[in-house]
């Protein structure tokens, strides 16, 4: 009678959980699922109503629109451009630097280090202004330079790439220096090859954030042509707000590369937050 | 302690990783210290980028927090975002991390559709919300509104819904994230405690209120504090949501007016740069005040 009773009432509560997650899931996904059905609906479905997730008849010229009206493809280039180079400065400058902080002795190398880690605490928006003005006078407004150059180092990742080759024993290259190695064959040889998932890990988050950043390019970028991707969905949100199906176009456009990256990789970039704490 | 001269030869030894940390350094420095440095000096100062600044004392400091009632709009817009977001999604997500941990089935497809929107551009998904958050009758929470008998509302030109349109969005945004990390918080909260519960017979609800909550309470607290210090500086959400309005960055009335979205116009669409790098100091404060909180009072308290 007893155990019949918990029996139910474990029945309840894993009912009780499900509906919850369902529910929540539901609630992600549909402001998803209601840009991709907006994004090829003709505007005639766009304004009946009641509003439908059936589209009666599908069509792919709010996409034709909005590659016409804006130079779609050229963003998406600037885009993958900044965010490839980022990533890859990134990889290569942090893991050096972390290498050189976790593994050698110098003068004033804790110094220093505690100096880069306390940038954490300054946010971003305390270095806009005086970035912007930096920016200026090298004169690489509108270009990819001013998109590129001021983020190819992360704190973040030194600090990532200092903890991993911490664990990594002192034996590993101290028989590598006996042999004569120099300093950059033990990184290459060594050093790189090990800390490859924690890489991994700053590589998928310097792209992601690189691709959906939006800040710094709405300020030094005031050209059409050197656009990113979100800055062209924001142009266009402005100027052609009331074309819902091809805003959605847009948001479409943005969104879809990044969630491919994101289920394909999910399992480390969730572990990689786990790890770090660190936002995409 | 080693002669100059010693020191001299020890730096050339080391001359490697000297040049392994140099790009590093050279940009933190160029991007961000100096920058910091510049900014703290700016603030006491009118530049408008084409004249040289032109020292003003305090002014620009006296100016904010005296006579700007748009500051104080922008402050009290943002206070409210940042009360109103925090404590709901890390709420959501506490139940919906207790939730997945419950030996569901799919946990993986659970945790990735509530972390999609953590690694989407948060202006797309503003645009889509300002899609879903449409007035009159084709916008679909409108039409579900409706359906449910109640008003239609309209959230993004009306000045009281707009900002309340803007958190409900960084609350669905916001709750995957908070989720894995409360998810990897429990994971480190020993079963043992759980199975002697049991046998004393505790009930699920007593569960929760006294084993999970108080073991999670380390996470929580840095749930908090990060979440806390993102909401501050909310600044996206609000450049869509109240853009295409024709009433500048911060809607109607300024009824979502954010510190970071006032930093903007005041900054990079009047050119006050003087101002705006004051503003950026203000906020520098309130969340250096949180950073410290955290280290100090947190840290120190909740160790165990």
């Amino acid at each position: 009678m007893q155990t019949a009773l918990i029996k139910a009432k474990r029945r309840t509560a894993k009912i009780i959980i499900y509906a919850f997650l369902t529910l929540g899931a539901l609630s992600m996904a549909i402001p998803y699922v209601w840009m991709v059905v907006t994004s090829v609906k003709p505007i005639e479905e766009i304004q009946a109503y009641p509003p439908s997730f059936y589209v009666h008849h599908p069509t792919f010229a709010p996409y034709l629109e909005l590659f016409s009206i804006l130079p779609m493809w050229r963003y998406l280039f600037n885009s993958l451009v900044v965010a490839s180079l980022v990533t890859l400065c990134n990889v290569f400058f942090c893991s050096l630097a972390g290498y050189a902080f976790a593994k050698h002795k110098f003068f004033g190398r804790d110094k220093i280090f505690l100096l880069l880690l306390s940038a954490i605490m300054i946010p971003y928006q305390v270095n806009l202004i005086p970035g912007f003005i930096i920016v200026k006078n090298l004169g690489w407004l509108n270009s990819f330079y001013s998109l590129i150059i001021p983020n190819m180092a992360m704190v973040f990742g030194v600090f990532l790439c200092r903890q991993y080759i911490m664990s990594i024993p002192n034996d590993l290259f101290d028989v590598a220096k006996i042999d004569g190695c120099s300093e950059f064959t033990i990184y290459r040889i060594i050093i790189l090859p090990l800390i490859k998932p924690a890489l991994a890990t700053l590589a998928i988050f310097t792209f992601l954030s690189q691709w959906n950043s939006f800040v710094w390019p709405l300020i030094v970028i005031h050209t059409s042509t050197m656009r990113t991707v979100p800055l062209a969905l924001s142009v266009l949100n402005s100027q052609f707000g009331a074309n819902f199906s091809m805003v959605m176009a847009g948001a479409t456009v943005v969104t879809l590369p990044v969630l491919i990256i994101f289920l394909c990789l999910q399992k480390y970039i969730i572990q990689g937050i786990t790890m770090t704490g660190l936002k995409g | 302690m080693p002669s100059k001269k010693g020191i001299l030869r020890e730096l050339i030894q080391q001359r490697y990783s000297y040049l392994f940390i140099a790009p590093c350094v050279i940009l933190f420095s160029v991007f961000v210290f100096i920058p910091v440095i510049t900014s703290f000096f700016l603030g006491f100062t009118k530049y408008n980028v084409i004249n040289p600044p032109q020292w003003v004392g305090l002014d620009n400091y006296r100016q904010i927090l005296f006579h700007d009632p748009r500051f104080w709009k922008a402050l009290r817009n943002t206070g409210v975002y940042v009360l109103g977001v925090v404590p709901i999604s890390i709420w959501i997500s506490l139940l919906l991390a207790v939730a997945i941990d419950q030996k569901v089935r799919f946990k993986n497809f659970y945790k990735a559709i509530f972390f999609m929107p953590v690694v989407t551009s948060v202006i797309a998904l503003s645009v889509i919300w300002k899609w879903l958050f449409a007035g009159e009758k084709y916008g679909l929470i409108n039409y579900w509104l409706m359906k449910f008998g109640a008003e239609p509302i309209d959230w993004v030109m009306s000045p009281t819904w707009t900002l309340p349109a803007i958190m409900i969005m960084s609350i669905w945004a916001g709750l995957g994230y908070n989720m894995i990390l409360i998810l990897a918080g429990l994971q480190t909260i020993p079963k043992t405690f759980y199975e002697a519960a049991e046998i004393d017979g505790a009930s699920d609800w007593y569960k929760f209120w006294h084993i999970t909550l108080p073991l999670l309470r380390p996470t929580l607290l840095f749930v908090v504090i990060m979440s806390a210090i993102n909401s501050f500086q909310v600044f996206e959400q609000v450049y869509v949501m109240t853009g295409g309005t024709g009433k500048g960055v911060g809607g109607v009335l300024d009824c979502a007016l954010s510190l970071v979205a006032y930093l903007y116009e005041r900054g990079f669409e009047r050119f006050d740069m003087g101002y705006a790098s004051a503003i950026a100091y203000v906020l520098f404060g309130i969340i250096f005040i949180i950073t410290l909180f955290n280290l100090k009072v947190v840290r120190s308290r909740f160790e165990y």
